[in-house]
């Protein structure tokens, strides 16, 4: 099946094109959805049976590339279509279209009734088609094809109601924002390619990655080429500076949220970076600004997800949070552990996605949780496995997201240190906390909604259905990377699945620093105690003791507003930057350089011309007199001028 | 050697069209517009043999035909291709026939006249690409500007006068320090090989030999005659003015074609006669250029007539191609070639969008319209699809072009230097900027003008056929660039071999 591989990528472009083009004579939804979730189906099936297939190899014949044709080529630039399938490829597009597929299903149910269903699960399946070459492109150029694909469809996404109000504009404000942000990192990303080019010759990730090997190459370069590729990642994957599109592309329908902007897009940068993961380990500097990077961004977004009350901006900083865990593991070299958690994440970040779009669903598109409350007894099933994410997501002993959470923090202990691990362990409280205030407010506690308003009930099973599925991903899915301690050396199947590919970048990062089994698992009860007093805090006082959260505001008004506010970061951008630059762009090169001054120099030439034409003009007059007077005194001037030189 | 004929057909059958056309009464509209059209389609289908004709391994130029015109001065009829040449006429006569079918309903007065023109049009401009004899080159150089001028100042909008003029005048100050430098060239030639030469052939060994001092003046007479009618900045502020005024078709055809005469003749004239200066002043060159994509990008960004955005951003694109040839890589020097295509059918398609729209409201202003994706969801697909090109989304066409040139300029010898490059890139955010703004406040939001609902109907047929072609390459270029890369890599090479040979030890 691997030679085949392309065809998981032609499936879903098959569907776009299908619902694409005659989407909008289908009469029936039900053909639409089975056209879009079928063919991101039969993506997963291929991709499970080269996954099967490739299992059974030995280690050494696991990597495997499949050539479709060549797509650019000029002098020794070669760049041809072709599949990389490895370990790395294999789960990522296991996950992608796994997931996937669960999403195409739940929208059946969730989209129903919209003018535009065909055209969103077109969206979805160009989406697919583009993050499957994303993942499995062979090179970068291949990857950037499906990293600007991707971008491509979260803005068509985003801006999928375009004519709905958002915020203090309409959606497709926030779907040009994600676009033009995320170009922002593009840029920085291309350069690292020419600069990749410049030094290997060469943008094939198996040749770059063995030269980079083998060859004696100053560090500098790589740091540079490592930090150009990282600005990349913070556009694609909503890390500080870049991350600000993503809250406004909640924007968007809920599915799309929990597909692209949670599960699956939002982790390229992190993919990317463990892709080249031999470039970034042999950057040593550019691997701490990713590590620090990571963690400011996990624990800044965590401390806004704690007063915001849109529950899909909730989950989006959430998000940010999270990824921000993934590169604070990136960039302490646990590579394969950023990849556990993209994967865990996936699983229990799409479940509160897809949880929060059945609340919605439910509430007539409330999404503000101050006005929700006590929906359990209406949507018992959202509840039970809302609740199961959100477990996950706490870090609770396990579930999912608990394996793969500590196996980062005890990567940012020991290669990085005690700060790093703090930091992260602080904001896994964090995360609890806000995650089960949420949880507390929306479905625990007093029904605060208006009950002539709002009538909840449980949302159809082709909704349910895939949470129930994800729950129990959520809960399954951390197994397959159960800590060595707990296990001997090959429970951790997940990293020695993974460890490959990264075999090169470990070998130049050789830390050899020794820590006992019980630091390890001091630190674990550490992190999971904070974790359960803040569960236990969060539904206690937003179920019961409201008061005090009330009081605590008050008392600390300027941080509440801060966060609130988050930071005021979208405002002091917009003053230091956009603005200027249109009021530059406006008033100074347009209005004055353009019009004013090479223009006015252009036509202040011919002015001139004209100007002395029209005084010459006056020497033709047409007067015989005064011809014959000019010649006379001409003749005169001679004669003089021959007697004078006589 | 013997004549090929290919290439003076190729020429001639847009001349007999203009002149069959001559014979037909003003009253005839319908008539003249299919002869015009049908005579555009020949040339297309002729220019298709030449393209199956033409051997793409060969650096020499192909399909020759020679015969001596006047004689006391040794200049002929000579006319032949290379790849580049061979990309651009293929371009020509694509762009032609679409130009003249989208102009059915707009133009209504004088139809005679402006398919006379257009069809005249046509024959100059691939006179232009295919002249091997510099004499021959100035004439359809020059001679292309009368019917462009008669189309800006006829058809045009309200300042069209005053457009078409500066368009014009602009031009020609350039083309006449260029015959200056011609006649120079020549008179130099006569006392090096013995005769008085303007064969492009016979130039090719003498420029490089030319005095560094005098070499320097021709250089830069030759060039600003290139860069106006690219334009770089800062000699572009002719182009929004002539494109705001100019019909539809003249502005397709202004970007699609005209503007890649400059750049053509940076690459077969610049840099192959006068390589040491070329190289020397490269530098200098790049920074008008790289300031022209941002500078062009901004000012884009700002404009609140959407064909001026348009034509700003020709500015912008256009700079790259500059980047692209001075960078004097084969990666950038194929990536400039393939944008020049790139830019002729993504700006030419958004010409035409405009126009479409134009027509039926007789509004440009972006303010006028919003949420028309309700009212005409086909005509706002195809726009997202040229905007995404223009953008350079990988895939399609726009991004093949840009990604060759960054990456050639990056590692340029003889610019040596990242700046260039990354202040460059800059410009792919700008153009994501002001494209995807433009189409939000066009395409998306809640239908702003209730007149809007009654003025605009989707694209018809013969709309559509117009851009369907052109959508078909955006797609082919994006997916399968090999096809148009292959045709214009030997020559390529070749011209920055040659480049190379003359400035080994300069760049040294």
């Amino acid at each position: 099946m691997i030679k085949y591989i392309y065809l998981a990528v032609l499936f879903p472009l098959i569907g776009f094109l299908i619902n694409g083009f005659f989407g909008r004579k289908i009469k029936s939804e039900l053909t639409i959805g089975i056209i879009g979730s079928s063919t991101v189906g039969i993506a997963f099936l291929i991709s499970l049976l080269a996954f099967v297939q490739t299992i059974q190899f030995p280690v050494e014949q696991r990597t495997n590339t499949v050539e479709l044709f060549t797509w650019l080529s000029a002098n020794g630039l070669n760049i041809k279509f072709a599949y990389l399938v490895d370990q790395l490829s294999l789960t990522m597009s296991l996950i992608v279209t796994g997931v996937g597929f669960l999403i195409h299903v739940y929208s059946i149910g969730y989209m129903h009734g919209d003018k535009g269903f065909w055209r969103f699960f077109a969206y979805l399946n160009l989406f697919i088609f583009a993050m499957m070459n994303l993942i499995l492109g062979d090179n970068f150029v291949v990857l950037f094809l499906g990293w600007e694909g991707v971008g491509l469809c979260s803005y068509l996404l985003i801006g999928f109601w375009y004519d709905r109000k958002f915020e203090k504009g309409t959606t497709a404000d926030a779907a040009k924002k994600a676009f033009i942000v995320n170009r922002i990192g593009d840029f920085g990303f291309l350069l690292g390619l020419f600069l990749i080019y410049q030094t290997f010759d060469s943008l094939n990730f198996q040749d770059v990655f063995s030269k980079a090997q083998t060859f004696l190459i100053n560090e500098n370069t790589f740091n540079l080429i490592a930090l150009f590729l990282f600005i990349g990642a913070t556009g694609k994957s909503a890390q500080i500076p870049l991350y600000i599109w993503l809250p406004d592309a909640m924007a968007g329908p809920t599915p799309v949220s929990a597909l692209i902007h949670a599960a699956t897009m939002v982790t390229a940068g992190v993919y990317m970076v463990s892709r080249a993961s031999i470039l970034f380990a042999s950057a040593p500097t550019v691997m701490m600004i990713i590590a620090v990077v990571g963690l400011l961004t996990a624990f800044l977004a965590a401390t806004i997800g704690l007063v915001q009350n849109d529950i899909k901006k909730v989950l989006a900083y959430s998000t940010i949070s999270q990824l921000g865990y993934m590169f604070l593991a990136s960039g302490v070299g646990a590579f394969s552990s950023s990849i556990f958690h993209v994967m865990t994440h996936a699983f229990f970040k799409a479940l509160l996605f897809l949880g929060a779009g059945s609340v919605i669903h439910a509430m007539h598109e409330e999404q503000n949780i101050q006005n929700y409350g006590g929906l359990k007894n209406y949507m018992p099933k959202t509840y039970f496995t809302f609740l199961i994410a959100a477990l996950a997501i706490a870090g609770f002993p396990g579930f999912s997201g608990f394996f793969s959470k500590d196996e980062i923090l005890w990567y940012a202990y020991v290669n990085g240190g005690f700060i790093f691990w703090f930091g992260g362990a602080v904001t896994a409280m964090l995360t609890a906390f806000y995650i089960f205030r949420l949880f507390a407010l929306t479905f625990l506690g007093n029904e605060r909604f208006d009950h002539h308003k709002y009538h909840p009930h449980e949302s159809p099973s082709v909704m349910t259905i895939p949470l129930i599925i994800l729950a129990i991903l959520s809960i399954l899915g951390g197994y397959v990377g159960i800590p060595e301690i707990f296990s001997d050396q090959e429970g951790n199947l997940f990293k020695n699945w993974l460890e490959p590919v990264y075999k090169s970048a470990e070998e130049k990062l050789l830390t050899s620093s020794f820590h006992s089994h019980f630091e390890e698992v001091l630190l674990m009860l550490i992190s999971v105690l904070l974790a359960l007093c803040a569960i236990y805090i969060a539904i206690y006082v937003y179920t019961k003791n409201i008061f005090v959260i009330d009081k605590l505001k008050k008392r600390f008004v300027k941080v509440y507003n801060l966060l609130f506010n988050k930071y005021y970061v979208d405002e002091i951008y917009d003053s230091i930057i956009v603005r200027p630059i249109k009021i530059v762009s406006e008033k100074i090169l347009w209005k004055f350089t353009d019009s004013i001054i090479i223009d006015g120099m252009v036509n202040g030439v011919a002015e001139i011309v004209n100007i002395f034409s029209e005084k010459i003009r006056r020497i033709q007059n047409g007067l015989v007199q005064f011809y014959a007077l000019i010649m006379g005194v001409g003749i005169v001037l001679i004669l003089f001028w021959i007697i004078v030189n006589l | 050697m013997t004549n090929n004929f290919m290439l003076t057909y190729l020429l001639i059958v847009p001349i007999i069209g203009s002149l069959v056309i001559l014979f037909f009464n003003e009253n005839e509209k319908k008539l003249v517009r299919w002869i015009g059209l049908v005579f555009s389609l020949i040339t297309f289908i002729i220019s298709l043999f030449v393209y199956y004709l033409f051997d793409s391994t060969k650096t020499d130029f192909q399909l020759i035909h020679k015969v001596l015109w006047i004689k006391s001065l040794n200049i002929s009829y000579h006319v032949g291709i290379d790849g580049i040449s061979l990309i651009l006429v293929l371009l020509t006569t694509f762009i032609t026939p679409l130009t003249l079918l989208s102009t059915w309903n707009s133009i209504n007065d004088k139809v005679k006249m402006f398919t006379f023109s257009m069809l005249l049009l046509e024959a100059g401009m691939i006179g232009v690409f295919i002249s091997l004899d510099l004499f021959l080159f100035y004439i359809f150089w020059e001679a292309m500007l009368i019917p462009m001028y008669f189309i800006i100042g006829i058809w045009g909008g309200e300042r069209r006068i005053y457009a078409s003029i500066k368009f014009f005048l602009y031009t020609m100050f350039g083309s006449l320090l260029m015959l200056v430098a011609i006649i120079w060239l020549a008179v130099y030639a006569s006392n090096q090989l013995g005769f008085f030469s303007t064969n492009l052939l016979d130039l090719y060994k003498v420029g490089p030999l030319v005095s560094r001092e005098i070499q320097k003046w021709m250089f830069f007479a030759f060039f600003l005659s290139f860069a106006i009618k690219v334009p770089l900045f800062p000699l572009h502020t002719w182009l929004p003015d002539a494109h705001v005024e100019a019909p539809t078709a003249g502005s397709v055809i202004l970007a699609g074609v005209l503007l890649k005469m400059g750049t053509y003749g940076l690459i077969r004239y610049c840099l192959p006669l006068f390589p040491q200066t070329a190289v020397e002043y490269a530098p200098l060159i790049s920074i008008l250029a790289v300031i022209g994509i941002i500078y062009g990008a901004l000012v884009s960004m700002v404009q609140p007539d959407m064909k001026k955005l348009v034509a700003y951003s020709s500015v912008s694109h256009l700079g790259f191609v500059v980047l692209g040839i001075f960078a004097m890589t084969i990666e950038s020097m194929q990536g400039a070639i393939i944008q020049m295509i790139n830019h002729g059918l993504s700006t030419g398609a958004l010409f035409l969008l405009v126009g479409i729209i134009y027509e039926r409201t007789h509004h440009r202003e972006i303010e006028y319209y919003g949420g028309i994706a309700k009212i005409v969801p086909i005509y706002s697909t195809i726009l997202m699809i040229v905007s995404l090109s223009s953008i350079g989304l990988p895939g399609l066409n726009g991004f093949v072009g840009e990604f060759l040139i960054l990456l050639g300029s990056f590692k340029s010898l003889v610019l040596n230097s990242w700046w260039y490059t990354i202040f460059a890139a800059t410009g792919i955010i700008f153009a994501a900027v002001y494209l995807l703004w433009m189409y939000q406040r066009v395409v998306f939001g809640v239908i702003k003008n209730d007149n809007l609902r009654q003025e605009l109907t989707d694209m018809n047929i013969r709309e559509l056929i117009t851009l369907i072609p052109i959508l078909l390459f955006i797609f082919w270029i994006g997916i399968y660039p090999s096809t148009f890369l292959k045709l214009t890599e030997v020559s390529t090479q070749s011209i920055l071999k040659s480049v190379a040979s003359f400035t080994y030890d300069f760049l040294k």
